[in-house]
């Protein structure tokens, strides 16, 4: 347990020495969802109806830039080699550092989204689902990608690779997070779609760790 | 005790080595040479774990690696040709954070008399990115100070090391080996240190 924390106070404390690549994430997150209300003009009706999946759309792209650095640079100085020999088992070491990445680019979207959804005239109800949503969506986001990131390790080129593997596993999340919000506005009620998202959670933190040291190993051979 | 039986590794379409054996006792250690591209470091890997051998199996005190992975990993400590030095953090964050992933709690007392020991005194709070190349492999090789291990396993341990620098390592590994370690260690210098054994791969 030392480790994990360990590796997540590292993790934070890199990201404090280097902040430029966690503040790009999240500015791109602000200034993307920007420019719809700017673009559409005020049309209420309109931006009320395309928010959800401006906000999910922003937010699946801005968690994508960080991930690429999720593993490379431990990889890069050999840090991934002491992982693997660690005695604590390179799966829980992979739980931290996913752990790191959605405290660094998961956490901030959803503490910001409520602001940004105040542009396209969500109610307080509907900023509560979309914020409920981010955050059961969010992690969810951190651990499929640590997949891709896995996998995409040490390839040239792997950047692109890396979103052609990744943005189509994010389709279920976008459409439940996503569609949260529209069931919440249109009065269905949210839950249905919220326990879903929490049902996909739940399966990737049993399996998306497992899957993630599984690709790791072979990338280290 | 590690011994390895009819090692045979195969990078790409290339046998690097067949039919190895080898093995190394308590106070014994092995000085793996080789022309470039030999397989050295393949072999280093091997022991450690880190790739799987094509043939031949490796033991620790007779048991085959494989099967005891986490006492062996707490008996064996890996010093490859990368740093594992992050950058961007201070030497003596550095060590503590390389004992924290073995799981081991580091005083700070001890890790900073593994700083001093190896001529980084004043150096403590800086940003690793600050230093020489020299300096970089010393910060790594602090961690053979404050980790407690059995079996050394350290590739080209004096790259970039100054005279005085390998001097202090040859030192320490005589002394890790008077009190009952082992060390294997691939280098293309001779080394002044006793008890030694030669693999010419």
């Amino acid at each position: 347990m030392n480790a994990i924390l360990a590796i997540i106070r590292r993790d934070l404390l890199l990201a404090m020495r280097r902040k430029s690549e966690v503040l790009t994430a999240v500015f791109f997150f602000v200034i993307v969802t920007s420019l719809f209300p700017l673009g559409i003009g005020p049309e209420s009706a309109l931006l009320k109806k395309i928010a959800p999946g401006v906000l999910w759309v922003a937010a699946l792209l801005a968690t994508m830039l960080g991930l690429q650095r999720m593993f490379a640079p431990d990889h890069h100085d050999g840090t991934l080699e002491q992982m693997l020999l660690s005695p604590t088992p390179l799966g829980l070491l992979v739980g931290g550092k996913i752990a790191a990445h959605w405290l660094l680019s998961g956490l901030p979207l959803v503490l910001l989204a409520p602001v940004l959804g105040l542009q396209f005239d969500l109610d307080a109800g509907a900023l509560g689902v979309l914020m409920l949503a981010l955050l059961l969506g969010t992690p969810l986001l951190s651990l499929i990608g640590a997949i891709g990131a896995a996998l995409t390790l040490g390839l040239r080129g792997g950047g692109v690779l890396l979103s052609l593997l990744v943005l189509p596993l994010y389709v279920p999340a976008l459409i439940f997070g996503a569609g949260a919000v529209e069931a919440h506005v249109s009065g269905l009620g949210a839950g249905g779609h919220l326990s879903l998202l929490a049902a996909l959670l739940a399966l990737a933190i049993f399996f998306a760790p497992w899957a993630t040291t599984a690709a790791l190993r072979i990338a280290l051979e | 005790m590690l011994t390895a039986h009819g090692l045979t590794c195969v990078r790409g379409e290339r046998r690097l080595f067949a039919g190895l054996d080898l093995a190394v006792g308590p106070g014994e250690w092995l000085h793996v040479r080789g022309e470039n591209g030999a397989g050295k470091t393949s072999l280093l890997r091997l022991l450690v774990g880190l790739m799987m051998p094509a043939e031949g199996e490796i033991r620790w005190d007779g048991t085959p690696v494989a099967k005891l992975t986490d006492e062996y990993r707490r008996q064996m400590l890996f010093l490859g040709h990368h740093g594992a030095v992050k950058e961007e953090l201070t030497t003596l964050e550095n060590l503590h954070f390389a004992a924290a992933l073995d799981g081991a709690e580091l005083p700070e007392r001890e890790a900073l008399a593994a700083l001093h020991r190896f001529g980084l005194r004043g150096r403590e709070e800086l940003p690793v990115r600050f230093l020489s190349a020299g300096q970089k492999r010393r910060v790594l090789l602090a961690r053979l100070v404050t980790r407690k291990a059995k079996l050394w396993v350290l590739d080209e341990p004096f790259t970039a090391l100054d005279v005085k620098a390998v001097d202090m390592l040859s030192a320490l590994i005589g002394e890790h080996l008077a009190a009952g370690g082992m060390a294997v260690l691939t280098s293309h210098q001779a080394m002044p240190i006793a008890g030694g054994r030669v693999l010419q791969l």
